[in-house]
């Protein structure tokens, strides 16, 4: 049995996709490896990999190779194979294996999936899901680490979200294939492992709603994914130079929640963004801009970024630890931005 | 274990009978080549006097091709199109109405003026959309096929698209995917000699673009898409076999656009002989001289379709011009969230 205060975020989007298979028989799912040896013949041959990271284990056994459906490595056409299905009654959940592989696919993300309902009209529904996967800190080197999600929010249309727990990974992927637009979600590969309370029963988490982590009254933290819980450890840090911190995780970049974010900086008068994407035109400076154009007035400090430096992502432990933020880095940046208290 | 490798070739009417072509088809396809036609044949002149904005491609002179695969689908099959759509979405039964009005940057348009003559969709009507991208729609059509299987709803899915296409790696990819699930999808070249300005015999190494179908051990069938009836028949076998669940086919319907790539186009790469040559296979002309005596449809049937389309067609036109533009903030309707 389960602890249910220990659920794994991998064990939290398993049990997302169970769930919303057994509730709605037009959802299916198609991607690379996804259950992982389509071509034999006995479930535990068939069934091999569960996913690169084991988020899909178990559910070909249960609903089959038709739903649960390993492809060839093929990003377009397997991205626009999901538009089109969604365009004609299904819902599917597409997996893109890295975010890295985007390149493949972008033509029908941007031109196809994501401006559908605009360009005709309104009518046009394209209720599908591309989960895929962010993140450095496994030596993976420039090629398998990015977190090029920016590039994703920049496109109007579709709606873009990152879970940074369990709770949420589960509550928002339901969401996510209940709605009826494009929704890219983000996990990162650094979170599969890490654990927190998923209820028993079910829950729906709305997408575009942010929430607040901690509270706190000197410095406003926005931070995404995996950069939330950097975020929480920096602030458990500065309260010993009583610094008080809230931490904000959005949850969504697409759309983002502007209120939340703007109420809380109106409030502490500083604000950090914390994100993993490299940071020129990126959701660091659109929430700094944000920040700067309609909270200007409850500034106290130039608002600031802590996001790696403009480089492609190293290899080397020793390079890549110096690129990817942490807490100490968050810390010295608070420190930095907010006035000692007298 | 070969599906089905070889590249065959649709035999053209010259060669055959008519028996499986009767009376009320024969107007059916009449009617349906004269509505392509007449439409876009409205459009190229309503170009020219500067009413359209934007980008407008016509698909005058390959009529056979939309007329011929639509008269041989059923009305709830999906198809898939390209920047040269019109005619498809008039064979598909999409109203003119609503289409020129969209041609018109109009509030009763099709798509409420937000999409135009290259993002034209009706999914009411199985249109999935035009399509601006080249090869963009092939995975789309995929994705229909796939969804058609998974219902278990004896739907086609038909893609069209251009000899350009067919160098596009996603095009490769759509029938590698296709192949593999046997998925009930039939692909549609329009090879209509040249990708914008660039022929098919500079842009690629093979004469027949059927040939392509080799690689994904599909069927490929080289057709001549100036006739009608062979593209009917082409389309009704790969209907067939796709719906028993046999899997996809490769068509390659040879043509020529009397036209340019766009309205507006100067033609200067292509010998004017062409178009002049193009013309004595015009679909029309050749159902009218060799298909409709051999199976009875009469010149003054066709005169009365042809009364009733321009008729149709003047209406479509009055209906666009004296429609309302869209109220400038209908711009930030119609997505999920306004920014």
């Amino acid at each position: 049995m389960v602890d249910r205060k220990k659920v794994t975020y991998r064990q939290a989007l398993n049990e997302a996709l169970h769930e919303e298979m057994a509730f709605d028989e037009n959802v299916f799912i198609l991607g690379q490896d996804i259950a992982g040896g389509a071509q034999n013949k006995a479930p535990d041959e068939f069934d091999a990999w569960g996913g690169p990271f084991g988020v899909t284990k178990g559910l070909v056994g249960k609903y089959g190779k038709s739903r649960v459906r390993d492809t060839p490595i093929t990003e377009g056409a397997i991205v626009g194979c999901a538009a089109g299905a969604a365009a004609s009654g299904m819902r599917p959940i597409v997996e893109l294996m890295f975010i890295d592989f985007l390149g493949f696919c972008l033509d029908q993300i941007m031109n196809q999936a994501s401006p559908m309902r605009y360009m005709f009209g309104g009518k046009a529904k394209v209720p599908m899901v591309m989960r895929t996967m962010i993140g450095g800190g496994f030596q993976a080197a420039a090629q398998h680490s990015h977190s090029c999600h920016s590039l994703l929010v920049h496109l109007p249309g579709l709606k873009l979200v990152t879970p940074s727990t369990p709770y949420d990974a589960k509550g928002l992927l339901k969401s996510a294939i209940r709605d009826d637009d494009l929704v890219i979600f983000v996990e990162h590969k650094g979170l599969y492992d890490t654990k927190g309370p998923v209820p028993e029963e079910e829950y729906l988490l709305p997408l575009g709603k942010g929430e607040i982590v901690r509270e706190g009254t000197d410095i406003t933290i926005v931070a995404f994914s995996k950069m939330v819980l950097i975020a929480y450890e920096a602030s458990v840090k500065l309260e010993q130079d009583d610094i008080s911190v809230e931490v904000i995780d959005p949850r969504s970049m697409s759309p983002l929640d502007e209120e939340l974010i703007l109420n809380s900086v109106r409030k502490t008068g500083h604000l950090i963004v914390v994100d993993e994407d490299n940071p020129r035109c990126s959701i660091a400076t659109d929430v700094v801009a944000l920040a700067s154009s309609k909270a200007f007035d409850s500034l106290n400090a130039a608002p600031k970024m802590l996001t790696p430096p403009h480089t492609p992502v190293p290899f080397s432990p020793e390079l890549e630890k110096f690129y990817l933020p942490n807490a100490d880095k968050l810390v010295e940046l608070v420190k930095e931005t907010v006035p000692a208290h007298a | 274990m070969d599906k089905m490798t070889e590249v065959t070739t649709e035999p053209q009417k010259e060669t055959t009978t008519f028996a499986d072509i009767d009376h009320a088809m024969g107007l059916r396809m009449y009617e349906n080549m004269r509505r392509v036609r007449d439409f876009d044949e409205a459009v190229h002149e309503l170009n020219a006097a500067g009413e359209l904005p934007g980008f407008v491609h016509v698909y005058v002179g390959e009529e056979g091709i939309a007329s011929g695969v639509m008269t041989a689908i059923n009305d709830d099959d999906y198809i898939t199109s390209t920047h040269r759509g019109h005619g498809h979405c008039v064979a598909k039964g999409v109203e003119m109405d609503g289409m020129m009005a969209e041609l018109y940057g109009r509030v009763t348009g099709i798509c409420k003026g937000k999409g135009g003559s290259m993002h034209i969709a009706d999914f009411s009507k199985g249109m999935l959309g035009a399509n601006g991208i080249v090869a963009g729609s092939t995975p789309i059509a995929v994705g229909a096929a796939l969804s058609a299987q998974m219902r278990n709803s004896g739907q086609v899915a038909v893609c069209f698209f251009g000899d350009g296409a067919t160098n596009e790696g996603i095009f490769h990819e759509s029938l590698n995917l296709a192949s593999i699930w046997d998925l009930p999808c039939i692909f549609v070249c329009e090879n209509n000699g040249y990708a914008q300005t660039t022929a098919t015999s500079y842009a690629m190494n093979v004469k027949d673009l059927a040939v392509r179908a080799k690689s994904y051990n599909i069927p490929g069938v080289i057709v001549d898409g100036q006739d009608i009836i062979a593209v009917h028949r082409a389309t009704k076998k790969a209907a067939e076999r796709a719906r028993e669940g046999k899997g996809p086919s490769l068509l390659e319907c040879k043509t020529t656009r009397f036209y340019g790539h766009f309205e507006g186009d100067n033609l200067k790469y292509r010998d004017p002989n062409e178009a002049i040559e193009a013309r004595k296979r015009d679909p029309l002309v050749l159902f009218a001289d060799n298909v409709a005596p051999a199976i009875g449809v009469t010149t003054d049937e066709m005169k009365v379709i042809d009364e009733k389309v321009a008729d149709v067609i003047k209406k479509a036109i009055e209906f666009g011009r004296s429609s309302p533009f869209p109220s400038p903030e209908d711009c930030l309707n119609d997505v999920y969230v306004n920014y």
